[in-house]
């Protein structure tokens, strides 16, 4: 009795079901079909002449080499440690700083002007001068790195903050909340999206900073790699080191972009 | 008894007058509703009752007492519903108890028997960008009725509501009225819902923005369909729309706004 009427609804999902999938089938084999006109772009570039320029075979020969050495894993290791710990201390500043500027006009109206200004310096421009004051060991570039992951961090925070919604903060406060609760249970959720935003950002120059930081003035780590091979005319270690250094700010901007996603699933569009 | 008093209110944003010396009193318990063409002041008058602008001249009174900021005591319904989106429907509706500081247990029964009032019980742990726009307005409600105010003001609040939707929350809004006698001060721009609703309409003008005329509406609660259909109501109806859409000229010049 239950089945023909069971069967009838259950046919809608079903098809949609199968639309979603044939939609993730193409995708994926659009992404497949990316990978293998890159590859063969590659392929076709170093058969072109172009002198020294090494094919897919003596780079993964490269990779496989410096794995076994361990030297790809202690620079990435090295290169690592100075991104998170420069991005970590950079967005700690960032948002009470962020958070200030938004809440208080004063606050805002001295730190401003020092901020549009920091900005418009890339951080690799500090370097010069981070290396005279602080030395040539780990400071400098740590340093560098907090300062491009502050700068990206802090701004969005405070446009955040003071793009929040006016009438949910009259709603708090029509409901009788008072100035802490309206900062913690209404200002802090509403600009999260906006700081996670920051923080994307914020990765993405920390770790094209590391990398630049690391050519300058390094003992180690996957630029410092790039600059000796450069000495050394070793095309293949330095296409490991590029390709390495794309696939992790890949994966770093992923994982932001998931905890994003868990964080702010409330938002209204997507 | 009065429970709201404006008092010769004048409010100025820049060049605009949004109140011209106003003076209004709503009795206790009274249902009024506020319609004007825009810029006569109608949000400005509710949001000065609600303690979320100070009046430029002038004093503005709830319960005898000058209104110094926004309180729990004078519950506000905002057009654009104003929930809080990374909040449940029931941590919305718990919100203003929490702040009072009360216990997690009455919280939640109190919030339950509030969403159940305005037919949410099903969508107690929806996130708000779930709900239709009637379903969000009701949360809003919900959530002012569970402070327990004895003031609601409402700011068009089913401006952004279906014809249909719409009539189904005047009723509901109307039956809980009549059971809690909260006062009720409800802004709108729809001369019908202005009617059907209150027991005074109130016609503002605008340019400077004041008080054009009064207008008692004896029909009697509850309001039925058959009220809404009837010749009392029609004529009444007709002279609300006179009211707001044949004014007279500003009697004193004023500048364009804005």
């Amino acid at each position: 009795m239950a089945a023909p009427t069971t069967k009838a609804p259950a046919a809608v999902p079903d098809t949609a079901k199968a639309k979603a999938r044939k939609e993730k089938v193409r995708a994926a084999s659009l992404t497949a079909a990316s990978g293998v006109l890159g590859f063969a772009v590659w392929v076709g570039l170093s058969k072109s002449g172009i002198d020294g320029f090494p094919g897919p075979v003596p780079v993964a020969e490269r990779a496989w080499e410096l794995m076994r050495e361990g030297t790809l894993f202690s620079d990435l290791f090295a290169s690592l440690r100075r991104v998170l710990l420069g991005f970590v201390l950079g967005v700690a500043l960032a948002v009470p700083v962020g958070f200030a500027m938004g809440w208080y006009p004063v606050v805002r109206g001295l730190f401003d002007p020092w901020l549009q200004f920091f900005r418009m310096i890339p951080p690799l421009a500090i370097i010069p001068l981070a290396v005279v004051l602080m030395g040539i060991d780990e400071t400098p570039k740590v340093f560098v790195i907090f300062l491009a992951s502050f700068l990206s961090s802090v701004v969005s925070t405070y446009q955040g903050v003071i793009s929040v919604d006016k009438t949910l903060i009259n709603a708090a406060r029509v409901l009788g909340a008072g100035d802490r609760t309206l900062f913690t249970d209404v200002v802090v959720p509403a600009s999260t999206p906006f700081i996670l935003v920051g923080m994307r950002i914020g990765l993405g120059a920390s770790w094209a900073t590391v990398v630049a930081a690391e050519l300058i003035a390094a003992q180690g780590g996957l630029g410092y790699r790039m600059q000796q091979a450069q000495l050394y005319y070793e095309l293949p270690t330095i296409f490991v080191s590029l390709i390495v250094i794309g696939l992790v700010g890949l994966a770093m901007d992923r994982l932001l972009l998931l905890a994003e996603r868990r964080l702010t699933g409330w938002q209204e569009r997507r | 008894m009065t429970k709201i008093s404006f008092r010769d209110v004048t409010h100025r944003f820049e060049a605009f007058t949004a109140l011209d010396h106003v003076s209004l009193d709503i009795a206790d318990g009274e249902f009024v509703t506020v319609v004007g063409p825009s810029g006569c002041g109608k949000s400005t008058l509710l949001n000065l009752a609600a303690g979320l602008l100070e009046p430029g001249a002038g004093t503005v009174e709830v319960d005898g007492r000058q209104v110094a900021g926004p309180g729990p005591e004078r519950g506000v319904i905002f057009q654009q519903y104003a929930l809080f989106p990374w909040m449940s429907t029931r941590k919305n509706v718990e919100f203003g108890l929490k702040i009072a500081g009360v216990p997690k247990r009455e919280r939640r029964a109190k919030a339950e028997h509030y969403l159940d009032l305005v037919g949410l019980a099903d969508f107690a742990d929806a996130l708000p960008k779930t709900l239709s726009g009637g379903m969000k307005q009701r949360c809003a409600i919900a959530r002012a009725y569970a402070v327990d105010p004895s003031v609601l003001l409402m700011d068009e609040p089913f401006g952004a509501l279906d014809a249909l939707t719409r009539v189904q929350l005047q009723d509901g809004l109307l039956d809980t009225w009549t059971r809690e006698r909260r006062t009720v001060m409800f802004i709108t721009h729809d001369v019908d819902e202005a009617v059907y609703l209150a027991g005074r309409v109130i016609v503002m003008a605008a340019r400077p923005g004041r008080v054009h005329r009064v207008i008692d509406v004896d029909l009697p609660y509850p309001r039925t369909e058959e009220i809404r259909l009837s010749a009392e109501f029609d004529e009444l109806r007709r002279q609300v729309w006179r009211a707001v859409y044949h004014q007279p000229p500003a009697p004193t010049p004023e500048g364009t706004p804005r």
